[in-house]
């Protein structure tokens, strides 16, 4: 006879909802741990219940998506153990340290579905501590969950498909947005037009937004990158630059992001293997079809393996909670293979419009040589006091430059560490020129 | 106690919508503070001013960053002394704040 499984699906948001349905369907009562107070992950990030808003207007185009995954959430609640407000900060040895109300405590697993999801992915530049620059995700936040705009009048800096979603939600709310500066090239994007039209309907939606703000009159600059924030104690202008040269905005808020980066920390905690992403320019755990990860009883789902989108994270959640089910040898449903098949070739097909995201919406060119030493890159704290800023990294002997966006954050310490999960893109384009030029 | 009237037209964060909300007060470094119903305590300091502390290493404000509970840029503490992230803490009738004094 061999142990009842004991799953703990981490995250829920789409993937592992999903994820929790399959388990429960097949009669077992995972453990869902989850940061926020509200299932439904960023993406279906639910309002406070006072909110008046509908659905249609928190989520848009999205919105009966997000409807049925936060209603599937909603009927698995006394199906699973739901744990909300709940951090896990370590994994060892089958059992996750997690932080709740301020209290430690441990959970055991047999089985881990690791749907941890994406945040912002950040490129430092002079002045972005600065109060009134927010991460993209974070201008989103303020809206959706809060019905507010970060700033009288906000700039949107960056690329990816968030940079215009983000601008739209705000131009329609009616927030002053004073631009919108995409650091790829308008050529680049009509070079990914013939891949993302794979995905043709996600492909409108782009387009829609795009053409909203161009006809209600908002500057959109291509090939712009941001180079300094300046202001006495908050935000008061933008400096950014072009192939036209250096131009500057009045503003007092600017939202800031370069697509996603996946919340691969917990998966790096628990050992599993990581791949490096060309398509992604970044460190991601490494699975299977499936969604196994290279960690006997550790499966991965959703954008904290590889950012392919919600949709791909629910095809992804319930294609691990099959994996799980098919592993820990528990009685199949019929269409099991049927569907496990299925949704592999969902996501095999989310695969090529990422790559064309990837060649639409590129990052600046020599970000990490443009960046100045004054501009603050705060790394892993036992590094931070020191070496704050650019200048001091290559100016100190003592620090070894990071070498992966793996190591921005020191997992198993805390989170304490200030905004560090948000320089590891930084910190690995900064090695890699440190790099180069140890070789050279 | 004067109601923190001056400091309404500094805040970061400007409302659009959701505006029929209860009202609640509480009260930052002893100044009553309108808040609604549902605001976190991000969205509360951040109406009515432009940062929320100050960062332990250079001193300089910051105003968070994420509001998504990852970047640990908007701690803030009570008078009690507990620490709260204030972008995923919901405001609660009579909370009692601390935020440090602007740099002159």
């Amino acid at each position: 006879m061999t142990q009842p499984l004991k799953p703990v699906i981490v995250g829920a948001g789409p993937a592992g909802i999903r994820a929790a349905q399959i388990l429960v369907a097949h009669g077992l009562r995972p453990i869902v741990i989850d940061e926020s107070a509200r299932w439904g992950g960023q993406i279906y990030r639910q309002a406070p219940g006072n909110f008046a808003r509908s659905s249609k207007q928190l989520y848009g185009f999205d919105a009966r998506k997000a409807d049925s995954v936060l209603f599937a959430m909603d009927s698995l609640l006394s199906k699973v153990d739901y744990r909300p407000n709940t951090l896990v900060w370590n994994a060892e040895g089958g059992q996750l340290d997690v932080l709740h109300e301020g209290h430690t405590s441990v959970v055991d697993y047999t089985d881990l579905i690791v749907a941890t999801g994406a945040t912002d992915r950040i490129l430092p530049f002079k002045g972005w501590t600065l109060p009134g620059v927010f991460s993209m995700g974070g201008a989103q936040v303020a809206l959706k969950f809060q019905g507010c705009a970060i700033g009288q009048k906000v700039v949107f800096a960056g690329s990816g498909p968030l940079l215009y979603l983000v601008a739209y939600q705000y131009a329609k709310a009616g927030a002053n947005v004073m631009a919108v500066l995409d650091s790829s090239h308008f050529s680049q994007q009509i070079k990914a037009v013939p891949s993302l039209l794979n995905q043709a309907t996600v492909f409108a939606k782009g387009v829609y937004y795009l053409a909203w703000l161009k006809a209600h009159g908002i500057a959109i600059h291509y090939g712009a990158t941001p180079i300094e924030v300046m202001g006495a104690q908050s935000v008061e202008k933008l400096i950014w630059r072009n192939s036209q040269g250096v131009h500057e905005i009045d503003c007092d808020a600017v939202a800031t992001g370069y697509g996603l980066r996946s919340e691969s920390q917990l998966a790096d905690i628990l050992g599993c293997k990581f791949v490096f992403s060309n398509s992604e320019n970044s460190w991601i755990p490494q699975k299977d079809v499936a969604g196994r990860s290279t960690v006997q009883h550790v499966y991965l789902a959703g954008d904290g393996a590889g950012i392919q989108g919600a949709d791909a994270a629910e095809w992804a959640g319930e294609l691990a909670g099959l994996a799980l089910i098919e592993d820990g040898q528990i009685q199949q449903q019929k269409n099991h293979a049927s569907r496990t098949d299925e949704l592999a070739k969902y996501l095999q097909k989310r695969v090529a419009f990422g790559r064309g995201l990837s060649i639409a919406f590129q990052d600046p060119q020599n970000w990490a040589r443009q960046t100045t030493d004054d501009c603050h890159l705060p790394l892993r704290r036992n590094y931070c006091r020191r070496h704050q800023t650019v200048g001091t990294i290559y100016g100190g002997t003592r620090c070894q430059p990071p070498e992966s966006n793996v190591s921005g954050w020191n997992g198993k310490v805390s989170r304490k560490n200030v905004r560090a999960r948000y320089s590891s893109t930084a910190c690995r384009l900064h090695s890699s020129i440190n790099r180069k030029s140890w070789s050279s | 106690m004067h109601q923190n009237t001056a400091m309404v037209q500094q805040g970061q964060l400007v409302r659009l919508v959701e505006l029929n909300r209860k009202k609640l007060t509480i009260y930052i470094n002893g100044v009553a503070t309108e808040a609604l119903e549902g605001d976190t305590l991000l969205t509360v300091i951040l109406t009515h001013q432009k940062f929320i502390r100050k960062t332990e290493f250079s001193g300089s404000e910051r105003a968070g960053f994420c509001l998504m509970g990852a970047c640990q840029d908007c701690w803030v503490f009570t008078e009690d002394g507990s620490r709260l992230r204030s972008c995923s803490t919901l405001v609660q009738a009579n909370m009692k704040l601390v935020t440090p004094k602007a740099t002159p």
